[in-house]
């Protein structure tokens, strides 16, 4: 296996999009990646694009071939593969990309990710998200991923005394992040008072700890690393790639305050990069609920089982903490339009690591991971970048 | 310059009232937190016998009381507003031109714009006007909206109506500029046969509603050489007490400005009646001189803006002879929630 490097990435505005097309944002995206990369059409040997839902929330599958077309190059009659793992559809892609560059068979390759969630009603846009849920066993029930992840907030309130404000501090830190990243669908901090105090939508959890229904595609072009100074001065390789399963179902866990898909995925990507999770410098996480970033944190390895809440506390994770998560924003900030999430994750990380993350620059950008969750966690993606 | 505007105006709403937190109770919400988050407190409903037919002929009676030189004859032509005519095919025109003594020489339509069709009529009548083809032309926007039981809407569809009088003769408020602002926009449509509408949600909010109301009302302001600040008062389209307050915010215009005539808090959304009631309550109070921006908006989607200014004729406009708006919101009888399934038809049976 050879390295392989993000020599160029690409970003929509997260938010409701109605100004433009699900094609007309993953052209965007796709086109700013390669303008960033200064490569051609003609360099670029596959394309990948992860999607959770396309057919459902725009009625429009196949959407491989889809992508080539917008992004002006399907005369050139590449590989183009639409990738779907529900929520880390996005970050499945930066995967597959990874692994078709890391093998030889490919040079350059196209990672694209794309959700366009506001185009059916709210309730609609909960049904398509629950499919990603067991549907015979919790979504036929009436189990909404909100309700999912307020059974696993519950028990970690239970389990290791973790408070409704530890949540909420959680929302309130990636807002004031959100605040400084243009991309984000939030551009406003949050007090703590307004996160507690809002519409409950399944206790634990309000309405501002959960992410928000988004439209936005993020684009990313990965090079072998060797190669990659030939297109641009500040490279970002990624030294560890690991992905992981569990069962679908949350009551299939050994402990459902626990996603052994990203305990695996994490354990597969520190292997490879011969890294423990104390050499990480920053992180961007799956927190599609404020829970999910408190297990996140945990189960990566950040802190102790348990002791997520407490690292809120101790404003460990914050941009001035000695490892921030989800400088983006997050998901609950910046906006989880599902199949774009993952790539928009390593655009971040890469941003930082290049020092180009505007006013939400961090100073230590050693390494960065991005972690990306689909379902309840389900699948699992982890990935560490360092500069070159 | 020739006069060209308000002749009179009378609106009607409904006298029964239901509470947000008594519908939010019946589907196990916080009535307190949608009241909060909707700015709507208490909605009209309309009685079982009442109908935009019955609204607006009240509306319009109202209107000739406080004229009392005008004679319904001298009415050329009467355009009703409304998203809820009782009849599918059958003007409601006819019934308010016949109740009033307009017929027959009269030139009737039922006009369909969602919130604004009551607003577009006026502007028709403008136009008739300054042809000098009608004397007096009469604008209703009048509503009894519909709301799926559970909804969203259920919080603010109300019913109501306001009726305006267009003549060059005896002009209490002059009409200085209209325009409008239009594009094909579905954020809000019923089709035929359904009864009750669907909403397209939060698309309803930024590129539906604030995109053409801000477009609309940034143009009538470029075509009068105007600024926010030379208004005394200003009517904003109130689908909920949030949007009027926000959109006016945005345009530069102070919550001074509005508070006159935005209504939707005590009553809900009258729909075709809504900012036509709102103007109704600002001329109750209006004095010479003073200036009023209005900005309806119509889903599908299009906004009508208004620059008007009160003339010393309304002085001697005889206000008194009908109920203010004021005092047709303090007017009120509250029902539960099953006199209003009663009341609003929500009970189906043969």
């Amino acid at each position: 296996m050879r390295d392989v490097a993000v020599i160029g990435v690409g970003l929509t505005k997260f938010g409701e999009r109605w100004d433009q097309s699900f094609r007309q944002l993953i052209a965007e995206a796709g086109s700013k990646a390669i303008l960033d990369a200064n490569i051609e059409g003609k360099d670029i040997d596959a394309l990948y694009v992860g999607s959770m839902s396309s057919g459902r929330f725009v009625d429009q599958e196949h959407i491989g071939g889809l992508v080539a077309e917008v992004s002006g190059f399907s005369h050139l009659h590449i590989p183009a593969t639409r990738i779907e793992g529900a929520c880390a559809s996005g970050g499945l892609a930066v995967r597959e990309g990874y692994l078709s560059v890391a093998s030889g068979l490919n040079d350059i390759v196209v990672v694209g990710g794309i959700e366009k969630m506001n185009d059916v009603s709210g309730t609609a846009a909960t049904d398509i998200l629950a499919t990603a849920s067991d549907q015979e066993w919790e979504a036929f029930f009436g189990a909404t991923f909100p309700a999912l992840y307020a059974m696993i907030a519950t028990k970690h309130m239970h389990d290791y005394g973790t408070t409704k404000e530890q949540l909420a501090q959680v929302a309130v830190k990636n807002h004031a992040n959100g605040a400084l990243n243009p991309y984000a669908q939030y551009q406003s901090p949050v007090p703590l008072e307004s996160v507690l105090k809002a519409t409950t939508v399944a206790y634990p959890l309000g309405l501002l700890d959960c992410s928000p229904v988004s439209d936005g595609a993020a684009s990313i072009i990965l090079c072998s690393a060797d190669k990659a100074k030939n297109y641009i001065d500040k490279p970002v390789k990624i030294i560890g790639s690991g992905q992981a399963s569990d069962t679908l179902s949350l009551h299939g866990r050994r402990d459902i305050c626990t996603l052994d898909a990203t305990v695996h995925a994490a354990k597969m990507a520190y292997k490879q990069a011969n890294l423990t999770p104390k050499d990480i410098s920053f992180a961007e996480v799956h927190d599609c609920f404020t829970i999910a970033e408190i297990c996140a944190i945990e189960d990566l390895g950040f802190v102790k089982k348990g002791e997520g809440g407490k690292a809120i506390d101790q404003k460990i994770t914050t941009l001035d903490g000695s490892l921030p998560i989800n400088t983006s924003g997050g998901l609950k900030a910046k906006g989880h339009p599902v199949g774009a999430t993952g790539v928009a994750q390593i655009i971040e990380v890469t941003l930082q690591l290049r020092g180009e993350a505007g006013k939400r620059q961090l100073k230590d950008t050693q390494r960065g991971l991005a972690h990306n969750i689909g379902g309840s966690g389900a699948s699992g993606v982890v990935h560490i970048l360092e500069a070159m | 310059m020739e006069e060209l505007g308000i002749v009179s105006y009378g609106s009607h709403i409904p006298r029964y009232r239901i509470k947000a937190e008594v519908i939010a109770a019946v589907w196990g919400k916080d009535g307190a937190a949608i009241s909060r988050g909707l700015g709507i407190f208490e909605k009209s409903v309309p009685s079982i016998d009442q109908d935009t037919a019955t609204i607006s002929v009240e509306a319009l009676r109202a209107a000739l009381k406080r004229c009392t030189t005008l004679n319904p004859t001298e009415i050329g032509a009467i355009y009703v507003g409304s998203e809820s005519h009782p009849y599918a095919v059958k003007p409601t025109g006819t019934i308010v031109g016949e109740a009033i003594g307009a017929t027959p020489d009269l030139m009737v339509a039922d006009y369909e714009f969602a919130c604004k069709a009551g607003t577009a009529a006026i502007q028709t009548c403008i136009g008739f006007v300054k042809a000098g083809m009608i004397k007096y032309g009469v604008a209703i926007g009048a509503d009894t909206s519909q709301a799926a039981p559970g909804d969203a809407l259920e919080y603010s569809a109300s019913a109501g109506g306001a009726a305006f009088i267009i003549g060059k003769n005896n002009v209490i408020a002059t009409i200085n500029h209209t325009l409008s602002y239009t594009t094909d926009t579905p954020d809000f449509w019923r089709r035929a046969e359904m009864k009750y509408p669907s909403h397209g949600g939060r698309f309803t909010g930024q590129p539906a509603y604030f995109k053409h109301i801000t477009n609309c009302a940034t143009k009538l302001m470029e075509k009068a050489g105007s600024k926010p600040q030379d208004y005394t008062y200003a009517i904003f389209h109130q689908p909920n007490g949030k949007f009027p307050v926000n959109v006016a915010k945005k345009l530069g215009f102070t919550i001074d400005q509005v508070k006159q005539g935005l209504m939707v808090p005590y009553i809900g959304n009258t729909y075709s009646g809504a900012s036509m009631i709102g103007l109704a309550s600002v001329l109750d109070v209006a004095k010479p001189g003073d200036r009023i921006f209005m900005t309806s908006y119509g889903s599908g989607a299009g906004s009508d803006g208004f620059d008007i200014t009160v003339t010393d004729t309304i002085t001697k406009l005889a206000r008194e002879n009908a109920p203010t708006i004021a005092q047709l919101v303090a007017d009120k009888e509250y029902v539960d929630y099953g006199q209003y399934t009663k009341m609003t038809n929500l009970l189906f049976w043969e």
